[in-house]
């Protein structure tokens, strides 16, 4: 029983990491105002380039480095037709995300063939932290995670810092709420918006590599099942804040977890109905479940100076 | 030397010529009034100045030295701030976030315990009490402005520019505002006062430069001003005349009655306590306040836009509450909206389209469901005639005429249909002196028709000119009613701040 408790537990972080991951960039993207559906299209990508990355220098770490910086230029795309030619947010996130299966599937095929057996890459494996992985049942399920893990939980305070204590946290929660007053004391609502953004690109980079070098350890066709969307909806949820975000993406882990559980413990339940708990959870985060929730004022709107 | 020039300053907006070789300067220490109608260029002039805008050509000078203006950015470093018309404050954040938001003293980590001592150090000098932590949405529309006049003031400002900064404050705002102002300029500030309320030049102001039309009039000496009428002349291009014929009221059956109503806002607060009231035709009830003390609610309740709590309206009778928008409007209830871009138009339609808005579906404006375009296009036709509607042609989009045509064209829709009720929302609400007279007049004409009117305005002068009995709003109550013409302007606004004058006072009876 303990082991399967610790096991749960385990299992839940490591569901909830990519989402945690790409959801602490979101957080910037969104207190700047920015409605970024393209979270799901920027992960795939780094999905796909941390397996490049990892695979050609045959070192995670190094594929996570390839991911991020890829993310990060498909959000300079993403960045140009939001902020500087004014765009529908929701529509260029729905663009990105197309381009990113097309273009992720079709070099997946160029670069590894079309049949061939699971290519071989470098992932991350589990690092027992000394003393601490020795506690029962926690130990286990908290301090034998992956490397990634333990650099995330420890961004999150530093997140919330930057956010909330630093002077270009200030920028971007006051670009958020009223562009143009920030335009009125000087500051580039343009330049915030597409650092935010960049950032946002950066983070879901990360998030993309985690899954397949950390979680999945193998890259397939569009294999992101919708966890950019739920990284947006653990924002909402999370209420804009980095630690609000853990606490969703914590819970939709559990989900996950809860739903792999159940299937591999034989439950009565057709599997279908059990693969679709995490997506519940998710609508009924975005469906006001955590009460009134006002994001900010200016969200979605492209700021036009005059 | 003057300490601001403004040399030959064009504006040219695509199709608008917003300003015409303007020539300004301001000397150090004054109080200098920019005076003219809407649209007569002084927002522009001054949004050059601050850099919000980039003059097409002409010159800055300040302190005898040219500069490039091409950001706030740059003017702030100059020593230039300014209080716009909207409030650029961040309602989500507080007070002294709002204050160092930006500045380029800040340190990458805040010390926002510092800058708050330092900013409650420099209000405590203009005898204001802050408290930095505060969330700025819940202050008052004059603690805001002068939170904004603090923010400059902390920037380390010289010059600050206050854009029409009196037509959101009581009487006796306006008052503690000129003292704090007075004050400023006697340290050594310079202050630009954009304006189109005269008494308020007269008052405070030692020069007053004119603008019309984007071009510049004269730049007068205060003193060697007579009245205000000559200041309107110079503002107008001619004689205005300033007070509305009126005859006293004949009221008639009782049209509007409210009993005990109750609604609560877009936050789910109260927002209307116990409003009873009743309008009868023939005359004007005018509804005074600050904004923001229930009026908005309490227009949306009287036209289907809001729920109520509870409580009973009737119109001629017939209780509203649960009727639909339209059916109230059948009802012979006629609505000036509040902010007409939002409720009163739609700017992407043609004034032809937007005058049937109510009666499309109706003979003879459509039969069987099809557009009679031919009729229509010669009821608009004349509708624009009627009131004065300037507009290039009737197909023109709403959106491209001038605020003043815009209400014009609404107002006119709007008393066309003969109604037995009107309610109207400050009416004439950024329109310049000429059409706010004509729509007053209309208003008034509608009364001596046989229409009941509630008129809701913020501007106390409007109310005073217009009403035969006034209630005054505070906090979601009727705080008072008054029905003697003899009342003082300062009574009112005593009662707006929410203080109800001890000394009973025979026709002051209070609401229940």
């Amino acid at each position: 029983m303990a082991i399967e408790i610790s096991n749960y537990i385990s299992m839940a972080i490591r569901s909830a990491l990519p989402i945690l991951i790409c959801g602490i960039g979101l957080v910037f993207g969104s207190r700047a105002g920015i409605v970024n559906i393209g979270a799901e299209g920027f992960m795939l990508i780094g999905a796909f380039m941390g397996v490049v990355g990892s695979y050609l220098f045959s070192s995670a770490w190094i594929g996570v480095l390839v991911a991020m910086l890829s993310s990060m230029l498909i959000s300079l795309i993403f960045a140009y037709f939001t902020v500087t030619v004014k765009a529908d947010q929701v529509v260029v996130g729905m663009g990105i995300n197309m381009l990113a299966i097309g273009l992720t599937t079709t070099l997946f095929r160029r670069l590894f063939g079309m049949n061939t057996e699971p290519i071989k890459i470098e992932s991350f494996s589990p690092l027992a932290i000394p003393g601490l992985s020795d506690i029962p049942i926690l130990g286990t399920s908290l301090f034998t995670q992956h490397a990634p893990a333990y650099l995330i939980f420890l961004c999150i305070p530093l997140a919330s810092f930057i956010l909330f204590r630093t002077d270009i946290g200030l920028k971007v929660r006051a670009v958020g709420e009223h562009p143009r007053a920030c335009d009125t004391v000087g500051i580039n609502v343009f330049k915030v918006r597409y650092g935010a953004i960049l950032f946002s690109g950066l983070m879901a980079g990360f998030a993309g590599a985690y899954l397949t070098l950390g979680l999945l350890n193998f890259f397939v066709e569009d294999l992101m099942a919708g966890r950019g969307y739920m990284a947006v909806a653990a924002v909402v949820f999370g209420k804009y804040s980095p630690v609000g975000v853990m606490l969703a993406a914590l819970i939709f882990g559990a989900g996950d977890a809860l739903q792999y559980r159940l299937q591999a413990g034989g439950s009565v339940i057709p599997y279908q109905f059990l693969l679709m708990i995490p997506y519940v959870l998710t609508i009924l985060a975005i469906c006001g479940f955590v009460g009134e929730n006002k994001g900010p004022a200016a969200m979605a709107q492209p700021y036009i100076k005059e | 030397m003057a300490y601001l020039e403004m040399k030959q300053i064009t504006k040219v907006f695509p199709g608008v010529v917003a300003n015409d070789n303007i020539n300004f300067s301001v000397e150090k220490g004054e109080i200098h009034a920019l005076l003219g109608e809407n649209g007569a260029g002084k927002t522009t002039l001054m949004n050059i100045l601050y850099g919000l805008y980039r003059q097409t050509s002409g010159e800055i000078w300040i302190n005898d030295k040219k500069v490039a203006i091409t950001s706030p950015k740059e003017a702030i470093d100059l020593g230039i701030g300014m209080v716009h018309q909207h409030f650029m404050l961040i309602p989500a954040l507080t007070i002294i976030e709002n204050v160092v938001l930006g500045m380029k003293e800040n340190k990458q980590i805040l010390d926002l315990k510092r800058a708050a001592s330092d900013v409650c150090a420099e209000a405590a000098k203009y005898d204001m009490t802050i408290d930095p932590f505060m969330e700025t949405w819940k202050l008052s529309v004059g603690q805001q402005q002068r939170l904004e006049i603090i923010k400059a003031l902390y920037r380390g400002v010289k010059l600050l520019i206050l854009d029409e900064p009196t037509a959101v404050l009581t009487p006796q705002e306006v008052s503690v505002f000129f003292t704090m102002v007075r004050k400023l300029s006697e340290e050594g500030h310079t202050v630009i006062f954009i304006t189109h309320k005269l008494p308020e030049v007269m008052q405070l102001c030692g020069r007053c430069t004119v603008l019309r039309h984007g071009k510049l009039e004269t730049t007068v000496n205060i003193n060697d001003v007579k009245n205000k009428q000559e200041l309107a002349r110079l503002m107008v291009g001619k004689d205005v005349e300033f007070s509305v014929q009126k005859t006293p009221a004949v009221p008639g059956e009782e049209v509007l009655s409210i009993k005990n109503l109750n609604a609560r806002n877009n936050k789910g607060l109260p927002a209307l306590k116990n409003v009873s009231f009743d309008v009868h035709a023939g005359e004007i009830l005018g509804v005074a306040g600050v904004d923001g003390n229930g009026q908005s609610e309490l227009v949306e309740c009287l036209t289907g836009l809001r729920k109520i709590d509870s409580g009973v309206i009737r119109i001629m009778g017939v209780e509203i509450p649960k009727l639909a928008a339209r059916t109230i409007l059948e009802q012979g209830v006629s609505h000036i909206p509040e902010d007409r871009h939002r409720r009163g138009m739609l700017k992407d339609m043609s004034v032809k389209e937007n005058l049937i808005l109510m009666n499309y579906f109706k003979e003879p404006y459509s039969t069987k469901g099809f557009l009679n375009w031919k009729w229509i296009s010669g009821y608009a036709q004349e509708l624009c005639k009627e009131f004065n509607v300037k507009t290039p042609s009737i197909e023109e989009k709403a959106d491209k005429l001038s605020g003043g045509n815009q209400q014009k064209f609404i107002v006119g829709r709007e008393l066309e249909r003969k109604p037995k009720l009107l309610i109207a929302m400050h009416p004439d609400r950024g329109l310049d002196i000429g059409a706010t007279k004509y729509i007053q007049s209309r208003i008034v004409a509608a009364r001596d028709s046989g229409s009941a009117v509630l008129l809701v305005s913020t501007e106390l002068d409007e109310i005073m000119e217009l009403s035969d009995r006034i209630i005054v709003m505070y906090e979601g109550g009727i705080i008072g009613l008054i029905d003697d013409p003899q009342v003082t302007r300062e009574y009112i606004g005593l009662l707006m701040a929410g203080t109800r004058p001890q000394d009973s006072l025979e026709w002051m009876s209070p609401c229940p």
